[in-house]
């Protein structure tokens, strides 16, 4: 089986993010970037159905010259190649471009599986994995908090409000995993001397075949009119408990008219 | 007045709060019109038109409800061309978000995700980076499609007259690739939908187990509000995943936040900062926490819960 796993390269969550007060994009040049968290889960999903089925795993990355450290570490984890979509017009991408080319990238080149994380970190859209379904005509399987693939049909446990939903498809299909769907491996030090010497294809926006006025900050679809610090909420009151301190907050509910 | 598509949330025919919240918002915008979708829609109508729907589009057919996510997204996609509405309001639910996604792509629209404010000429405001920053955007291309988080609004009731409008839709094949094969329930509880829920009462690793949750299931009860947990407590397996509220977790912006054995970390304020009222209880009195309580406690959760409790049952 041919697996995508698709990674982002996020700034790591202790960081004080800022939008740039030019563009009024996410600044990412001066914070450290990590792997968004939820991507792990992808990775070793993709790295159990890849081992089950003596399959291939493809990493692949939209992002600056810097995300290459992410691409590193997937490969450092185990997958076998990656694709580095890097390009100075893809800056300031939105949700629409970025699955654009993502679904340009999975669809050339025919995969059986793209998985997913459930969210980034940062831009907390949950919708490129839907995106791509959509633009590739594949079936989406999305939330998934388990995955099993018998010969070319899918199945996953869709986590809802309610429980779970059991979905079903055959095979391509795009898949993003939820947290706590498996237990992401660390980088074995052999994985991570392994993933200096695994290929990694960078490629521009031409190699992939978008349009340059299709993405980046020339084809964003909404935009940022202004932004500003969230006022600091008023200081509050703090008491210490003298064995009255659920009465005391009993006062407070009722001040404010919830009891 | 430019009519506002409303995707209404209904759980076999009965209306979430979240669209009475997004049909009373409609209102400051335009026209609100009603899209309801899957079996039980029909029965929707009243609910809907008593908050302000002017018009309901009814997709109630079964096969519908045997995909998910993407019917939706068709019904929208088929009635956003003859109609050009001005906008189109989803809740920011997964679901809602995911359905926001394909509609975009089709009508090759903007989206705005989790909006808590949209202003009449459309500007959405959103906070991002757990709550740090105010963004105000708009759509520049298309129909804006923007999903707004719960409680955002107060829900309203304006009662007036009502169309009905059945659709027969037909699915794309790409609709229809993925097929609910089994729906599990697993929530036994009666308590309000965590994203939802105008006050939620979260337990850490203060609470100590399993058990400990116990006392905070009955402060939930007595205020009629939902459980949320830390990631703390949901990695030692003390309370479901889907109840974690934060960064990796669920966003939640109730009236009244309750924190209680919970530190604080920045991941977990992510999920909770924007609440209206926070609350807190922590034996720790340097727990980062208390800098976003309205009204902290020091002390022992185990004495002050049960006691708010009660003094919560006393005084309904
Ligand atoms: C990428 C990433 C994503 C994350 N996502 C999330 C997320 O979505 N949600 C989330 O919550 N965390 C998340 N975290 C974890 C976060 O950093 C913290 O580790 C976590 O929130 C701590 O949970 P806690 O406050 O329950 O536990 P602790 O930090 O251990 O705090 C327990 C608190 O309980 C108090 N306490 C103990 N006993 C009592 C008692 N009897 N009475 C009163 N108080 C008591 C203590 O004083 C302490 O303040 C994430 C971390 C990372 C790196
Ligand atoms: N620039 C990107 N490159 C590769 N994958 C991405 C990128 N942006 C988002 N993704 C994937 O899409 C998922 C959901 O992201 P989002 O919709 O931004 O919350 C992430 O967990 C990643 O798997």
């Amino acid at each position: 089986m041919k697996i995508a796993v698709c990674v982002k390269q996020v700034p790591d969550t202790w960081a004080q993010k800022r939008l740039d007060p030019d563009d009024k994009t996410l600044d990412r040049e001066s914070v450290d970037g990590v792997i968004n968290e939820l991507d792990e889960y992808a990775i070793e999903e993709a790295l159990q159905l890849g081992e089950a089925t003596s399959g291939e795993v493809v990493v692949i990355t939209m992002g600056p010259d810097k995300a290459s450290e992410t691409v590193r570490k997937a490969l450092a984890m185990g997958a076998d190649s990656a694709i580095h979509v890097c390009d100075a017009a893809l800056h300031g991408s939105d949700a629409l471009a970025t699955s654009l080319v993502l679904a340009k990238v999975i669809g050339d080149r025919g995969f059986d599986l793209a998985i997913f994380g459930s969210e980034s970190t940062d831009a907390r859209m949950s919708v490129i994995p839907a995106m791509v379904a959509e633009r590739l005509g594949q079936a989406q399987l999305t939330f998934a908090g388990k995955v099993d693939v018998e010969g070319s049909t899918v199945k996953i446990r869709r986590i809802a409000e309610h429980g779970y939903d059991e979905v079903t498809a055959s095979l391509p299909a795009v898949i993003s995993v939820v947290e706590k769907i498996n237990e992401p491996r660390y980088p074995s030090f052999k994985g991570i001397m392994a993933a200096k010497k695994k290929p990694v294809e960078r490629l521009t926006l031409a190699e992939v075949g978008v349009p340059a006025d299709q993405v980046g900050l020339a084809a964003v679809a909404s935009a940022v009119e202004s932004f500003e610090s969230a006022p600091p909420r008023a200081a509050g009151t703090v008491v210490t408990d003298e064995g009255d301190g659920g009465v005391k907050i009993a006062e407070y509910l009722s001040s404010q008219k919830f009891i | 007045m430019a009519e506002i598509l409303v995707l209404a949330d209904h759980s076999g025919g009965e209306v979430k709060k979240v669209t009475l919240e997004l049909l009373t918002l409609a209102r400051s915008l335009g026209e609100p019109s009603a899209v309801v979708v899957g079996a039980g829609a029909g029965s929707t109508v009243d609910a809907l038109a008593e908050y302000g729907a002017r018009r309901v589009y009814v997709a109630e057919d079964a096969e519908l409800d045997r995909h998910p996510v993407a019917p939706a997204a068709e019904v929208l996609v088929q009635l956003v061309g003859p109609h050009s509405p001005a906008a189109v309001l989803i809740a920011s639910t997964a679901d809602g978000k995911e359905i926001a996604a394909r509609l975009a792509v089709r009508i090759d629209s903007g989206l705005i995700t989790d909006a808590v404010q949209v202003d009449a000429d459309l500007t959405a405001t959103q906070s991002i980076f757990g709550g740090s920053v105010i963004v105000k955007s708009r759509v520049t291309r298309g129909t804006p499609v923007i999903t707004v988080r719960p409680n955002s609004t107060a829900p309203e009731a304006a009662a007036g007259p009502c169309e009905r409008e059945d659709l027969s839709i037909s699915l794309s094949d790409g609709a229809s690739r993925a097929v609910i094969t089994n729906r599990v329930e697993e929530k036994h509880d009666a308590r309000p939908e965590l994203a939802e829920a105008a006050v939620v009462v979260s337990g850490g690793r203060g609470v100590g187990g399993a058990d400990g949750f116990k006392v905070i299931e009955a402060l939930a009860d007595a205020l009629g509000g939902a459980v949320g947990a830390s990631r703390a407590a949901t990695d030692a397996g003390w309370y479901p995943h889907q109840y974690q509220v934060g960064q990796t977790g669920k966003t939640v912006s109730p009236q009244l936040y309750v924190a209680a054995g919970i530190s604080g970390a920045i991941q977990h304020r992510a999920g909770m900062q924007t609440s209206k009222n926070i609350v807190v209880i922590n034996k720790d009195p340097e727990a980062p926490i208390f800098e976003v309580a309205d009204f902290g406690v020091v002390g022992d959760l185990f004495s002050v819960v049960p006691q708010l409790t009660e003094e919560v049952v006393k005084r309904k």
